[in-house]
């Protein structure tokens, strides 16, 4: 079947099996690796994009289902320069990611997040993000990156202990 | 002192204290790629003419085959073969890891499963097709036939006599033991100390769970006979090696390339049979084949972590001094081990002391197989040398009556006492469990806590403390683990390009080993670049595991680096007409003190040593590259101290983590936010192990938790911020630094048990097993007659 999606702004045609995942298609038919595929279930968060502005589990998504929509990639986001976006530099300020594989499901996912809120609360963080697994950085450089890209500085609390010369 | 520094030259002296780079929170040059969808993962690495393999597993435990037909599945368009063991297996050369040795015992070393299967998820056939749809239809299509036969799965049951073996080639089902050493006077401890404590606790199996999950690229050409593998490893060296003597060829022409890796935890150290089965069926059709393991995969068939049993004893005097520690531990280590028998019980036995002084210490052990998935080494595989002496030291302090955080402070090692030498034999030099232990009590204010807790008792609430106090082993060093090299090469340009043999699967090696180089170079930080992950142009190593990247690569960087400055000098020395010991250098220039303008820079020297070597004087090589290899002490001990709260809900069996306490040492921070990350990492992975995460199989060696619907991460509406408290105390290499890498996941799982045992004491509640989801509390609630 032929699918037909706006994919970053720019017209995307191919011929696919009705089978194949929207996430397939973006990585293989667009050449946009960014999207990962943690676990092919919907469970982890790693294959999110906006779908018509919504974010959404491209693995649970078949790309016919996509004709004639809209998909933001993690590639759509950074401006043509490769500028990051306020949300991708507070993930770097923060340290919000490790082995950087969950981290365009998650950034697409914290985008969404804000686009609906700008400001969340804490929780309204935790909660908005539980749709995403991290392995690496046990979710603290992302909470905060999180925090600081909604104009919050890091975590809530803070000793600021100077290092103990023993 | 290195021989590079008494060659002259003023070398900077950073003990203790941070430097222009080192000890600074750099962000990482990793991001920006990565957050832009710009990392190249194993699965985005495509080669034309790349097919793809897909694999026809073992749904049962144990049992013989008794069909295994193929004729369907080769039929199919689009699937290009269809390979069993009787292709595969007898191309299969030797296939033991160097850093496990040749003489230890292993598993078969059979690449697809050849007559019977030992586990479920075991790899009977691969299917190697035009795309991975294609491969798994032809997957559907193999049909195989199992007779089941009762699968060997309890560890007691297959340690006993006439035991049934999982497999009968290795003649045992024990493939490693240590035997208890005779310890003089032990008996006479425990007969006449004032309380004796035995206990046996259960760490449940819980996996590493990269989010990326296994996956290769395998090139074979047949012109050359050389192998071009791509893989998501942490060890490329050690790979490489593994592939030429599975191949029967020299390792020159064995290239192992690691992409970006998504995480690897342990898992992505050594490979496995599915990967092997990927090379072989690559070399059989002459095309590049990849494979790139599904959730279901890595999580049921690729390898298991933890399950493990121990029995300990303590003795104790009046005082609540520890006299004697005595412990067994059984290690569930499945049907296929990683590396021999992927037993961590020789660190788990001499390690036993941790944070304490305890005069006499006896252990033994042994490793077990079932008919499971084999066993990995996970993050801290030798945990268990602090999860049960930690919890066990909660016993003791209610059975005395002595609160858990003085009895720790009557029995922990203080700095005065160093250096310390364990009954082990081990001798601790710069730890400081003491220092640590009062931070982190500070940091949680334990004795406001203890007064929130007597008032929420009064309430009905049950909120609980954990302290978990941990001295651990970073960077083991011993064999293959031992050394480390790095290659800097200065471009004739002026910048660097600083080749070390890591695979870095999220570490930021590419961040903190350019902070030490340019602080020991004295240049800019964006003038260094770090080249990894490839065999072909990295020095040999071991990779990037076991805590070791900081201790090992930041200290042959720190070597190399001195090297080149030393060269640099000279060479500058010569341009300016200056003694060497006149110079200085700061910002990719170097000056003569006392003397303005005149300077020459990182670019003009290194124009001077490529283009115009004319200038030179004899004694004095064209170039500026160093060449170096650093040889680590056989362990760098780290410490830390962890402490929790939470609040158990006795109604639903949750558990509530309240707040998060680490106060960690690991000498000096290259980068205090990478630190941080480590140990939050680590933290998140022991809180999920202990309350959410559980790979549980069914009577008959059925796993029931194959997807994460079933196994259950921590998510951000879980975990809490935690809070971290610093110790920089020195360490034995010239870095100055400590592992950090294992610690977080070593000492959060006594913390987060010990906080739950404590709400529910009050209650008659005793908890020896894990993992502490609500079904398993409610269960103590009701053996406690709640």
């Amino acid at each position: 079947m032929t699918v037909s999606v706006t994919v970053n702004g720019e017209q995307r045609s191919a011929v696919v099996e009705p089978r194949k995942t929207l996430a397939d298609f973006l990585r293989q038919d667009c050449a946009l690796t960014g999207t990962h595929l943690g676990c092919e279930h919907g469970v982890c968060g790693a294959c999110t994009v906006l779908l018509d502005g919504q974010a959404t589990r491209s693995c649970l998504v078949f790309a016919v289902q996509a004709t004639g929509h809209e998909v933001t990639t993690v590639e759509g986001l950074t401006g043509p320069e490769g500028t990051l976006t306020p949300v991708q530099e507070a993930f770097r300020a923060e340290h919000g990611l490790q082995c950087g594989f969950c981290t365009p499901g998650f950034v697409v996912s914290a985008t969404a997040l804000l686009a609906e809120n700008p400001e969340p609360t804490d929780d309204e963080i935790r909660d908005g993000l539980s749709g995403n697994l991290c392995r690496c950085t046990g979710y603290q450089g992302i909470v905060n990156a999180v925090r600081r890209a909604c104009g919050r500085q890091g975590g809530v609390v803070a000793f600021d202990t100077e290092p103990v010369t023993a | 002192m290195t021989a590079v520094e008494d060659r002259g030259g003023p070398a900077p002296s950073l003990a203790g204290s941070a430097g222009r780079w080192l000890g600074q929170s750099i962000p990482r040059k990793e991001d920006p790629r990565l957050l832009a969808g710009r990392g190249r993962y194993i699965d985005d690495v495509v080669v034309p003419g790349m097919l793809h393999a897909a694999f026809v597993r073992s749904d049962v435990a144990r049992g013989r085959i008794t069909r295994l037909d193929t004729e369907a599945a080769r039929a199919l368009p689009g699937v290009r073969a269809v390979y069993t063991a009787a292709e595969l297996n007898p191309l299969v050369h030797e296939t033991w890891w160097s850093m496990a040795g040749k003489e230890a015992v292993y598993a078969p070393g059979v690449c697809l499963a050849d007559g019977d299967v030992r586990y479920v998820g075991d790899p009977v056939a691969i299917v190697v097709a035009d795309s991975r749809y294609l491969a798994e239809d032809g997957v559907d299509l193999v049909e195989l036939e199992v007779e089941a036969e009762t699968p060997v799965l309890d560890v007691d049951a297959a340690r006993a006599e006439g035991a049934t073996l999982v497999h009968p080639e290795v003649g045992t089902n024990i493939p490693s033991a240590i035997p208890a050493a005779e310890v003089p006077g032990l008996q006479e401890t425990f007969e006449t100390a004032d309380t004796v404590v035995s206990e046996t606790f259960v760490t449940h199996r819980y996996l590493p769970v990269p989010m990326e999950t296994r996956g290769l690229l395998a090139q074979w050409d047949p012109f050359t006979d050389e192998l071009d593998l791509w893989i998501a490893t942490q060890s490329a060296h050690e790979v490489r090696g593994f592939y030429a003597r599975l191949l029967g060829i020299p390792e020159s022409r064995v290239r192992i390339r690691t992409p970006d890796v998504g995480g690897g935890f342990g898992q992505k150290v050594f490979t496995l049979r599915d990967e092997w089965a990927t090379v072989l069926a690559a070399k059989l059709l002459g095309r590049p084949v990849k494979f790139i393991e599904d959730r279901q995969e890595n999580l049921v068939s690729s390898s298991s972590a933890r399950d493990d049993r121990m029995s300990m004893d303590v003795a104790v005097d009046g005082d609540g001094k520890f006299l004697a520690f005595r412990a067994e531990l059984v290690e569930n280590v499945g049907a296929y081990p990683y590396a021999a028998s992927a037993s961590a019980a020789a660190l788990v036995g001499m390690c036993l002391p941790g944070p304490y002084t305890v005069p006499a210490v006896q252990f033994s052990n042994a490793a077990v197989f079932t008919n499971t998935t084999g066993r990995a080494p996970y993050r801290g595989p030798f945990l268990m040398e602090t999860v049960v002496p930690e919890q066990i030291v909660d016993v003791v302090a209610r059975r005395i009556g002595v609160d858990p955080l003085e009895l720790r402070r009557r029995n922990v090692i203080q700095s005065s006492q160093l250096p310390y030498q364990l009954p082990t034999g081990l001798v601790y030099t710069d730890v400081t469990p003491a220092e640590t232990l009062d931070q982190a009590a500070e940091l949680i204010d334990y004795e406001a806590f203890r007064e929130e807790q007597a008032a929420a008792r009064e309430q009905g609430r049950h909120l609980g403390i954990g302290i978990s106090l941990c001295v651990e082993p970073s960077a083991i060093a011993f064999g293959a683990l031992s050394t480390e090299g790095a290659v800097l090469k200065m471009e004739s340009s002026g910048t660097f390009n600083l080749v070390l043999g890591s695979s870095s699967t999220g570490m930021s090696v590419e961040t903190t080993m350019r902070q030490v180089a340019a602080e020991y170079l004295g240049c800019d930080i964006d003038q260094v670049t770090v080249t990894q992950g490839d065999t072909a142009l990295t020095p040999y190593g071991a990779g990037t595991q076991g805590s070791r990247s900081a201790v090992l690569y930041g200290n042959v960087t720190r070597q190399v680096s001195l090297e080149v400055r030393d060269k640099i000098l000279r060479i500058a020395g010569h341009m300016l007409e200056a003694a060497v010991d006149d110079l200085e250098v700061e910002d990719g220039t170097v000056s003569v003190r006392g003397v303005p303008g005149a300077q020459v820079s990182f670019g003009q020297v290194a124009q001077t040593a490529y283009a115009g070597s004319a200038m030179l004087p004899p004694d004095l090589q064209a170039g500026v590259e160093a060449v170096t290899r650093f040889t680590a002490p056989m362990m760098t001990f780290v410490n830390a101290c962890h402490i929790c709260t939470v609040e158990v809900d006795t109604g639903t069996g949750q558990v509530r983590l309240l707040r998060y306490v680490v106060s960690e040492d690991c000498g000096q921070m290259i980068n205090p936010k990478v630190v941080e990350g480590q140990v939050a990492g680590g933290v998140v992975q022991g809180i999920g192990g202990v309350l959410y995460e559980s790979f549980v199989y069914d009577e008959v060696g059925n796993p029931l938790t194959g997807t994460f619907v079933d196994y259950l991460l921590p998510t951000t509406a879980e975990v809490p911020d935690i809070e971290y408290g610093h110790v920089e105390s020195g360490a034995s290499n010239a870095l100055n630094v400590k592992g950090v890498g294992e610690g977080g996941a070593v000492a959060s799982p006594a913390a987060v048990f010990n906080a739950v045992a404590d709400a529910l004491a009050p209650l008659g509640v005793e908890l020896r097993s894990t993992p502490l989801g609500p079904r398993q509390i409610l269960d103590a609630l009701a053996a406690a007659g709640l």
